[in-house]
């Protein structure tokens, strides 16, 4: 049993590390191969070496995009999700909040970058911090609220018939009901929340962050520091994403067996 | 909090109407006209046909729905306020546990709500699965549990605080033949030691005769009362299942249901 749930997670590490190395040498045979131009595509080596050559600047800009998207991620993840408690508890909160919701989610919420710039100065980091809790907003608001309000009706009468008080009913049956789906929204989120950031930083602000880098290498036409650029990106991304992983590895014991290997 | 009148009856049912969705076109007659007194210490089946109204008659008791026409009391109070004193404890149909509790908080739930305290409650939780035979799971989380098992922590979970009404909607419904008979047999000595009140529903003849000191057959749409049958086998033993007097209850109960389920459309 242990023996076999191993050599799982060994395979579920193992495949796609083999994969990714089979990916990168098809890649760099191609682009030396067929003496591919740069711009079209940097072999890895290239990448490899610009990342070396600009450790400094895309270090910086791990900080600054990071920093922007896990501010995001976290303010907007705590502003929906009391924004949900509240939609859950009383009616009319919700049916202002719900339909103006369900509008903004057909917003691309990115294209306000420019206005928020505007309005707060391109030079404040809140300017694209609040396209980031924007984007996020949205989706963890959704899902909170419908694990707040699809509950079993089994528990409800079980609490009911123990004179259980309001509150008690939302600590014991609906959190804990909701936090799944709070944990699947913010797996989602935690990717907008990197994408929208570097977006955001497309529209101009402060030097050295990531989205910069890259706009501003490409116009320089360095490719490969450009690439070195999105590969700190996607560091970034997946951290987030592990750490996403871990707080529900923590926040839901009972889940653990079922979904890990 | 009410203090209980010691001459009122457990429960009282007077003119019961349940109707739901009342005066649209898709209204159900679930209860009509019940009339039912289960005095203290009594144990009372229901059985009758699916959809005759057992469980839509426990959660009017329970307060858990409002009855359309009549009273229900409890302990010659108003239902909600026997619900309110938490006077009774429910077992529904579905197990209903908590995922996200181990077997352990599940049953500590009800003391949870009603503040006993975390040693109290640990004490009483590991008496409860000794009791359901399933003291190595009280950490376990319930999807790793069998259905079986997992009405077994429910029954723990309604037996947890020793209510003077236990109201049961067919508890062992999930469970084997062996588990089934020893639950009755723990269940029948924890409602003589309590001393407590039961209303049963059961789909099993032999176990409505069993347990049970009175026996009440409802008839299908809308559900009403068919007959109700005094069940007095003196103590009960395993021996009991083969007596002659054991068949003969059953048989009574069989024709009631007969004659029921033809009247059903
Ligand atoms: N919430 C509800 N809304 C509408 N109709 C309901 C509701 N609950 C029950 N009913 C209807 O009331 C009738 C009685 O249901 P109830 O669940 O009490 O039956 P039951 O005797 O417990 O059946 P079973 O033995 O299958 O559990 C059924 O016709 C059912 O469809
Ligand atoms: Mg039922």
């Amino acid at each position: 049993m242990t023996g076999s749930r191993f050599s799982d997670r060994a395979a579920t590490i193992l495949v796609p590390l083999v994969f990714g190395a089979v990916f990168l040498g098809v890649w760099e045979w191609l682009v030396r191969a067929f003496d591919n131009k740069q711009f079209l595509l940097p072999s890895p080596s290239s990448i490899y070496t610009a990342v070396g050559d600009n450790w400094g600047r895309i270090w910086n800009g791990v900080e600054v995009t990071g920093g922007n998207a896990v501010y995001g991620l976290v303010v907007g993840s705590i502003l929906a999700v009391f924004a949900s408690l509240i939609a859950s508890r009383w009616g009319w909160f919700s049916d202002i909040v719900t339909p103006i919701a369900s509008g903004m989610v057909a917003v691309p919420i990115v294209s306000l970058a420019p206005v928020f710039n505007i309005w707060f100065g391109s030079t404040d980091p809140f300017s694209r911090r609040l396209v980031v809790i924007v984007v996020v907003f949205f989706p963890v608001f959704f899902n909170v609220t419908k694990g707040l309000t699809q509950v079993d009706a089994v528990h409800v009468e079980l609490m009911r018939s123990q004179a259980a008080s309001q509150w008690s009913v939302i600590r014991r049956v609906r959190i804990p009901n909701a936090l799944p789906f709070l944990m699947s929204a913010l797996r989602l989120a935690s990717s907008l929340a990197i994408i929208s950031a570097i977006v955001a930083e497309y529209f101009g602000g402060t030097q050295g962050s990531l989205g910069q880098l890259i706009t501003q290498s490409a116009g320089l036409s360095r490719y490969d520091t450009a690439w070195a650029a999105v590969l700190g990106a996607s560091a970034v991304g997946i951290a987030m994403f592990v750490a996403v992983a871990a707080l529900e590895w923590v926040a839901m014991p009972w889940r653990r067996e079922r979904t890990g290997a | 909090m009410t203090s209980i009148d010691p001459s009122a009856p457990a429960v009282e049912l007077v003119g019961v109407d349940k109707v739901f969705n009342e005066g649209s076109a898709n209204a159900v007659d679930a209860l009509q006209g019940i009339d039912l007194t289960v005095r203290r210490g009594e144990f009372v089946s229901l059985i009758g046909p699916s959809g005759c109204g057992k469980s839509t008659l426990l959660r009017v008791v329970a307060d858990l729905l409002p009855p359309s026409r009549g009273t229900a009391s409890v302990f010659g109070k108003p239902a909600p306020q026997a619900r309110l004193d938490q006077d009774h404890a429910m077992a529904f149909q579905k197990a209903g546990l908590f995922d996200w509790r181990t077997v352990r908080a599940n049953i500590e739930l009800p003391l949870e709500l009603k503040g006993w305290s975390k040693a109290d409650r640990r004490a009483r939780s590991e008496e409860m699965l000794q009791l359901v035979k399933l003291e190595e799971f009280g950490s376990h989380y319930p999807f790793q549990l069998s259905g079986g098992m997992q009405q077994r922590v429910a029954i723990a979970r309604c037996l947890t605080f020793e209510p003077k009404l236990l109201l049961m909607d067919e508890p062992f419904g999930a469970l084997d033949e062996m588990t089934r008979e020893h639950m009755q047999a723990e269940l029948l000595r924890i409602y003589e030691e309590l001393d407590t009140t039961v209303i049963f529903v059961t789909h099993s003849i032999a176990e409505a005769v069993y347990l049970s000191s009175r026996v009440v057959v409802m008839s299908p749409r809308p559900g009403r009362i068919h007959s109700t049958i005094d069940i007095d086998l003196g103590e009960r033993t395993d021996a009991i299942r083969n007596d002659a007097s054991f068949f003969e209850k059953t048989n009574e109960v069989r024709n009631a249901l007969r004659s029921v389920e033809q009247v059903a459309p």
